[in-house]
């Protein structure tokens, strides 16, 4: 290992053990993933908006699946099914953790690569292959998994051979993200370089270090939870399956005697504390686009990251709030809603710590900080719309309403999204040695800000009013929904929108990479205090050409000096503005 | 990255110090993952075996307890070979690792026959969970607990809970020893090649470790899973 690797071959940029090679293939993958999720959405909402009419080119999908072009409930239901899959599993947590994780984790300890490089690489093959795997079931016979992104027996375990595909599929990517985890905690304890304490850790890493442990300890309940249903699908016993099950007017062969129950059980005990591994990241990206664009030190670092232990402390202890209808009992039921209440206060504080940052900031606005900006307030209607739900006795009525999808989007799309986008236009320049087009920025902000809005704040109402998240025609046949469910029309259009304001984004990405004259980004082209800053831009191989030696805390910006955008345009070197205060040491070490 | 270094130090440690405590840091936290992993499954043992506990002690008591612990026997021993191959690692002691992992896998390959005669017996006598299971509870029992004939086809449904799980627990650790195996051929070349010595024996640690978290798994089935049924035979 310890050999150069000089050859340049394509298979060796394929098969690269680079944590910054790994990091661009996570990302790539993980966007397209996200626009087959974003797809699969766009065409359900076709049905939710024209209920029963024809989808335009819609016999390209087949007779199976939209007979005359209607859409078929059961393709309805595996677009459901597979759009919640493919957005958690396979694009938004290989984003954050994939992509950023392995893009800047090593970056910002001063460390050439993460600890274990060749199982980094495995890694990300591996999620590769457990991604296609599950897509694979839309080939299959009877189609792909079509019991929610939930896969609850019995349904699931009777379901067709496009579950046993999202099984296995399942069963590759918690592999891949346990091998992903376990590089992350290993990297963060010990390849921080010298001077790198944890006190004087970046929050970034910090929020990746905690979801790193979330993901290391949950996913294996659902490893063998899914190793059971397989069981139950493939070799006929009953673990989720109670006795005297009748199906289509049959009693199911199966003997019996098994809880569906223990399936959600082991299901939330990995996927509540998912939900923390969808949005810590998020915080991380936030915190470090918003104190450099504030020019100003977080604050408050500590009881944010103490915040962020407690929320993986208690991740743990919460999953059964999502279980309050199953008749578990009051008294597991209250005990669930208080540490329910209890993780909400972490969540607040570390949110309060990113708005209070703001405060006596010189404020930027390149596109970064709008998305980071707008994360804050999305966010919070996430989290506040979340609390009715973890009151039992209100979530009775909330349950499974399109109120819980409105919630949870507003976390994950306009939240997490938003993370990811501002983690973008933050990074490009470091990853490409190119700033990505600030108009194009803007022009894809402002939409995507009001559409992401009019896609879920509508699901509030409709949810309230009562519609259930499952129905195949958005509650349009139902008396009760009938003065909400034109709202459905509303928010497809926006969704159909949302798409169409990806465009200038998507056109961003191409055309700075097909610049001819590229304005080449300096090392520090956001005058940032982080270590990958120092690295060049793209850095070189062994990211540093020495270890670098870190000689103060993160955040240390002054937005009283009075130094500032002038300087950038006058083409001074940006580093000596004397508004910050890198973490690194200005005086360059020589090796012994 | 000199070329004074060992191969055997990656180039992005910076020490020997580093790269062993990265790499066992690395093993304890893949063993907690491991023990979450068991961990689901023992709820699921859990759960079952409070709901079902007659049913579970009757359906126990069809198991082979000599060759389970004649199993146990085995894995005890080779947790003290694999033991040795780490100390004789440490003191670069070639032979004595080649020969100490050697007889750690030949009583890992000794286990793995075991349990295969254990499954074969169950095959024959149809306690595999499916449509061809078959299960009857001895007639002393019944009249032991003085059992309703209803009574007697729910536990005769039940055993197959409990036999879905013994195979589900046992296979997947069975599948645990197959990959240490496996593992521990691979690690035989480098052991012969005389790689390991006090700066360089991680692998063959982690090797030990992992080893020995198999074995303990083994350690919690073989009461659960074995010993549960001398409770319905003793009348408890």
């Amino acid at each position: 290992m310890s050999a150069a690797r000089p050859s340049r071959g394509l298979a060796s940029r394929i098969f690269s053990v680079d944590h910054k090679v790994i990091g661009i293939q996570y990302a790539l993958t993980s966007l397209c993933f996200l626009f087959v999720g974003f797809s699969l959405m766009v065409v359900m909402r076709w049905q939710l908006a024209y209920p029963g009419e024809a989808l335009p080119l819609g016999s390209l999908l087949g007779e199976d699946r939209a007979p005359a072009g209607v859409i078929a409930p059961e393709f309805y239901n595996q677009l459901a099914a597979m759009h919640g899959t493919i957005m958690v599993f396979l694009a938004v947590v290989p984003l954050l953790v994939g992509a950023f994780g392995n893009y800047l984790v090593p970056l910002m300890v001063g460390a050439p690569d993460m600890a274990f490089p060749r199982l980094n690489m495995a890694s990300y093959w591996t999620y590769l292959a457990g991604g296609l795997v599950m897509l694979s079931g839309f080939l299959a016979p009877g189609g792909a998994a079509a019991a929610g992104w939930t896969s609850y027996p019995p349904l699931a375990s009777i379901a067709t051979m496009g579950q046993t595909l999202w099984l296995f599929g399942m069963l590759l990517i918690i592999i891949s993200s346990l091998l992903g985890s376990l590089n992350i905690i290993v990297t963060i304890v010990q390849l921080r370089t010298e001077g790198l304490s944890f006190q004087r850790m970046p929050f970034f890493l910090w929020a990746q270090l905690v979801s790193a442990f979330l993901l290391l300890l949950a996913f294996p309940a659902l490893q063998a939870a899914s190793f059971l249903q397989l069981m139950d699908r493939l070799a006929g016993s009953s673990f989720f399956l109670p006795s005297g099950l009748v199906v289509g007017g049959e009693v199911l062969p199966q003997t019996g005697g098994g809880s569906p129950l223990l399936w959600q059980h082991l299901f939330w005990f990995l996927a509540h504390p998912e939900v923390y591994v969808l949005i810590l990241p998020a915080l991380g990206i936030v915190a470090e686009v918003i104190t450099t664009h504030a020019r100003a030190p977080f604050w408050r670092l500590r009881w944010a990251v103490g915040s962020t232990i407690g929320i993986g402390f208690f991740a743990f202890l919460v999953w059964a709030h999502h279980m309050f209808l199953t008749g578990m009992g009051t008294v597991i039921s209250t005990f669930f809603q208080a540490t329910t209440m209890i993780i909400s206060i972490p969540s607040v504080i570390i949110l309060s710590c990113l708005f209070m940052t703001l405060w006596g900031g010189r404020i930027r606005f390149p596109s970064s900080m709008l998305f980071a900006l707008a994360f804050l307030p999305m966010f919070g209607i996430g989290g506040l719309t979340g609390l009715p739900l973890g009151l039992a006795a209100a979530d009775l009525q909330l349950h499974d309403t399109y109120y819980v999808i409105g919630h949870f989007h507003y976390i994950v799309a306009p939240g997490t999204l938003f993370a990811v986008f501002a983690g973008i236009y933050h990074w490009f320049p470091k990853v490409t040695g190119r700033k990505l087009d600030e108009r194009l920025g803007k022009m894809h902000f402002w939409p995507t800000l009001l559409l992401m809005n009019g896609v879920f704040f509508p699901m509030f109402i409709v949810g309230l009013a009562g519609v259930s998240r499952r129905l195949y025609d958005g509650g349009a046949g139902f008396a009760f929904a009938r003065e909400v469910a034109p709202l459905n029309e509303l928010m497809s259009l926006c969704a159909w929108g949302l798409g169409i304001a990806q465009v200038p984004f998507i056109f961003n990405l191409v055309l700075t990479l097909r610049r001819k004259k590229p304005e080449a980004a300096p090392a520090n082209p956001w005058r940032a205090t982080s270590l990958e800053w120092l690295a060049e831009s793209p850095p070189q191989e062994t990211n540093f050409p020495s270890a670098p030696v870190v000689v103060a805390g993160p955040y240390t910006y002054r937005a009283d000096a009075v130094k500032a955008e002038t300087e950038l345009s006058a083409g001074e070197d940006p580093t000596e503005a004397a508004d910050f205060t890198p973490q690194w040491s200005h005086v360059p070490v020589s090796e012994p | 990255m000199a070329n004074g270094h060992s191969t055997t130090l990656h180039h992005h440690f910076e020490s020997y110090d580093q790269q062993r405590n990265a790499s066992s840091l690395g093993m304890w936290f893949f063993l907690a993952q491991e023990v979450m992993f068991f961990g689901g499954l023992f709820t699921a043992y859990m759960i079952y075996r409070t709901q079902n506990g007659l049913d579970f002690a009757v359906a126990s008591s069809h198991l082979n307890i000599p060759l389970g612990a004649l199993n146990t026997a085995i894995l005890i021993a080779s947790s003290f070979t694999m033991a040795m191959a780490v100390k004789k690692s440490v003191l670069a002691q070639r032979k004595a690792i080649v020969g100490y992992l050697i007889l750690t896998l030949i009583l890992g390959c000794g286990f793995l026959v075991v349990k295969y005669f254990e499954y074969a017996e169950k095959f024959e006598h149809n306690t595999v969970p499916g449509s061809s299971f078959e299960f009857h509870v001895e007639p002393e029992l019944i009249a032991q607990y003085d059992l309703s004939p209803e009574r007697v086809v729910t536990m005769e449904k039940r055993a197959e809970i409990f036999f879905s799980l013994y195979f589900m627990m046992t296979g997947l650790h069975a599948l645990h020893m197959v990959i240490g195996v496996g593992i521990g051929i691979w690690l035989m070349f480098p052991a012969m090649a005389g790689k390991f010595n006090m700066d360089y024996h991680n692998p063959v640690e982690n090797f030990g470790l992992y080893w020995h978290f198999v074995d303990l798994v083994w350690i919690f089935l073989f009461p659960l899973l074995y010993l549960l049924g001398g409770n319905a035979l003793a009348g408890g």
